[in-house]
């Protein structure tokens, strides 16, 4: 990891918020992280933690309404696109940032072929003709391991698996170059095998092209394989943030230390019960001004019901938003 | 694709067989006389022999397939004879209306571009319409047009025609004296004034109809619509970077538009059945009315090959809206 280079995407106190019948509903708030040329950022959390939404907010890819980005500044090629207008928004979507989605059995339109959907970025950003782009979507069909792309390039989506929708997925992010792709569980809705060979695909393509990736999931297993730093997030929030060795084997923060210990193990004679943790995150009506976490804390203090905890440096690039250090087992005094 | 389609028009067949055994039973069981409105002078032998001459004597397993070879083998060759210039039908007897003794088929002809003129144009005007207003009412859902557009709608589908049309008479030809109120079928377009006159004669009777249709079909674009720009496949498009218009023309459009189309397509044959009471209205001569005073004449010959050829129609757009949305659905595969 490149440490002191300049950041490609920087993203600083982030706030998203729903609006909807029972009032605001607060994903995101003041998420800042930044991410650096080259590198793999893992952003795990539970389901509803705000990961996705944080990183549709960048783009403005949520709708609105009931989406509001509400503040912030999301640094990319010197401006803030939070800021841009729109036209120059959508010169940077799918152009300098590609997306891939969770669940590619939807993501791809069904009435168009393949290669008519890879080469729409490339006719738009790149300028390509339709000769010159029918060539560029068959090098990358090629890129992402489809056989015979040439000719899969005229089939349509429902005539692809899962994990082929996904590679195309993947080559349409990857269309026109970006700088940054963002990964919004990619392998979630694939079945085991799939999703190992789609990894070993990312990891491939990443030391080819050489672009940052953000990553987006829930599974530990497949950030330790893949990721650089790692991005804890709940409640909407950044929780720890840390490079990837030392979050698993110096975790801060309770929620994490938490997590860490859902991950099944098949060592052993007999599998120990799944460890879970108990309760569900909440759902943020305000902005928050006590811990989220603090109701299924087993270290919650006083202070964590007061204030809301800021993200403390700990050192080694590790920084956790936590009133508990972990290192000394008491409570910090600043 | 084309196996399918020959396998539904040999299907169509028995289909169209059915119906047409059905109609004629329903008009066979139907109560009415032909003769009824005939002078009660005429002595109950002539108006007996009279029924006799009309082949009403014999029965119906005898008359049907008579209409059967009429409809479907006299009648074609009569046509083909008048097109080429042949001489197959040889003098068959041809199916003729008990009124006006002339066959069903001429006056049938006479009836149709009055009927494809006023029918055919408001449907089109009122698909012309309704796409635009639900395209617009689910990507701008909740604004003031969508309200709008689902007040008219809610107007369209609650106010029958019969209504809409004399209102539409009593504001803008007894009021306003703007349009006229009868459709002059006479008239022969030939030069740019009697072209604006032709215009102003179908304007009321074609937005009585196009109102239907527009409620209708606006509706069903509107809810194809939403359907469609919720899904993730959107999203994608909009992250890799395509203007709204393309996203929504192009993405959700052809996506909406398949179930869309099937509508459209059955809903042809309905606004001919529609169309019945709006030209009673108006007073176009058209189709609609032709069934009507059959109706009321009791003249079985001319009823039974109208609402054959409604039922035909219906078969063969049901065809149509299911090979179209083979075309148009590549998940679609008949064969």
């Amino acid at each position: 990891m490149p440490d002191g280079a300049l950041p490609v995407l920087d993203v600083r106190d982030l706030k998203t918020v729903f609006k909807t019948r029972g009032g605001e509903v607060h994903a995101v708030n003041d998420v800042s992280f930044e991410l650096r040329p080259g590198e793999l950022l893992g952003v795990v959390g539970e389901s509803g933690s705000g990961k996705s939404v944080t990183m549709m907010s960048l783009l403005g890819l949520l709708p609105s309404p009931p989406a509001n980005v509400r503040g912030g500044q999301v640094t990319f090629d010197g401006r803030d696109l939070l800021k841009v207008n729109p036209d120059e928004l959508r010169s940077v979507r799918g152009a300098k940032i590609g997306f891939i989605f969770q669940d590619p059995m939807t993501s791809l339109n069904p009435v168009f072929t393949v290669g008519n959907q890879i080469m729409e970025p490339l006719r738009k950003h790149m300028g390509l003709n339709k000769r010159e782009a029918a060539v560029r979507a068959q090098e990358l069909l090629e890129l992402v391991g489809i056989p015979d792309a040439a000719r899969r390039l005229l089939d349509y989506p429902h005539q692809f698996s899962g994990g082929m929708r996904q590679r195309v997925m993947i080559a349409i992010a990857l269309a026109c170059d970006p700088q940054v792709l963002i990964a919004d569980e990619p392998t979630t809705a694939l079945d085991v095998t799939i999703q190992a060979q789609i990894l070993e695909l990312m990891k491939e393509l990443r030391s080819k092209l050489g672009m940052a990736v953000i990553w987006i999931t829930h599974d530990l297993g497949v950030i330790a394989g893949i990721a650089d730093r790692v991005m804890v997030m709940y409640a909407g929030q950044v929780v720890e943030h840390a490079p990837v060795e030392e979050l698993f084997q110096n975790p801060q923060h309770p929620y994490t230390r938490a997590l860490l210990k859902t991950i099944p193990t098949i060592s052993g004679e007999r599998a120990a019960r799944l460890t879970i943790i108990e309760g569900q995150p909440p759902i943020m009506m305000a902005p928050p001004n006590a811990c989220a976490f603090r109701d299924r804390c087993d270290v919650a203090f006083e202070r964590c019901a007061q204030e809301n905890p800021p993200r403390y440096d700990v050192g080694h690039g590790h920084d956790a938003a936590c009133f508990f250090d972990a290192r000394t087992g008491v409570p910090r005094d600043v | 694709m084309l196996t399918y389609t020959l396998r539904r028009l040999l299907l169509s067949i028995p289909t169209l067989l059915f119906i047409a055994f059905v109609i004629f039973m329903l008009l066979e069981l139907a109560p009415g006389d032909p003769m009824a409105s005939m002078p009660l002078t005429i002595p109950p032998e002539v108006k007996e022999k009279m029924r006799e001459a009309l082949g009403l004597g014999r029965p119906w397993y005898v008359r049907f397939p008579l209409w059967l070879n009429q409809f479907f083998i006299v009648e074609p060759q009569y046509w083909f004879d008048q097109t080429f210039g042949t001489n197959f039908a040889n003098g068959a007897q041809r199916i003729i209306s008990f009124q006006s003794r002339s066959p069903v088929f001429d006056t049938i002809a006479e009836r149709m571009p009055q009927t494809l003129w006023v029918v055919g144009m408001s449907y089109v005007v009122g698909v012309l319409i309704a796409l635009p207003i639900g395209i617009i009412s689910a990507y701008k859902q909740y604004s003031v047009f969508d309200q709008a557009g689902t007040f008219v709608s809610m107007i369209g589908f609650s106010v029958p025609p019969f209504f809409s049309g004399v209102l539409l008479i009593v504001v803008f030809s007894v009021q306003l004296k703007w349009l006229p109120s009868i459709y002059d079928t006479t008239h022969v377009v030939t030069g740019w004034d009697s072209f604006v006159f032709q215009l102003r004669q179908m304007v009321m009777p074609v937005m009585v109809l196009a109102l239907q249709t527009t409620a209708q079909v606006s509706r069903y674009m509107r809810a194809s619509m939403l359907d469609n720009l919720g899904q993730d496949y959107v999203r994608t498009a909009r992250a890799k970077g395509m203007s709204e218009s393309v996203v929504v023309m192009k993405h959700v459009l052809r996506n909406s538009m398949l179930p869309v189309i099937t509508v459209i397509a059955l809903g042809i044959p309905a606004i001919f059945g529609g169309a019945i009471i709006t030209e009673q209205i108006f007073k176009v001569n058209g189709l609609g009315q032709l069934l009507i005073t059959a109706l009321q004449g009791s003249d079985i010959p001319m009823v039974m090959t109208i609402t054959f050829l409604l039922a035909v129609l219906i078969v063969m757009m049901n065809l149509i809206a299911d090979v179209l949305y083979g075309i148009l659905d590549p998940r679609i595969r008949y064969d």
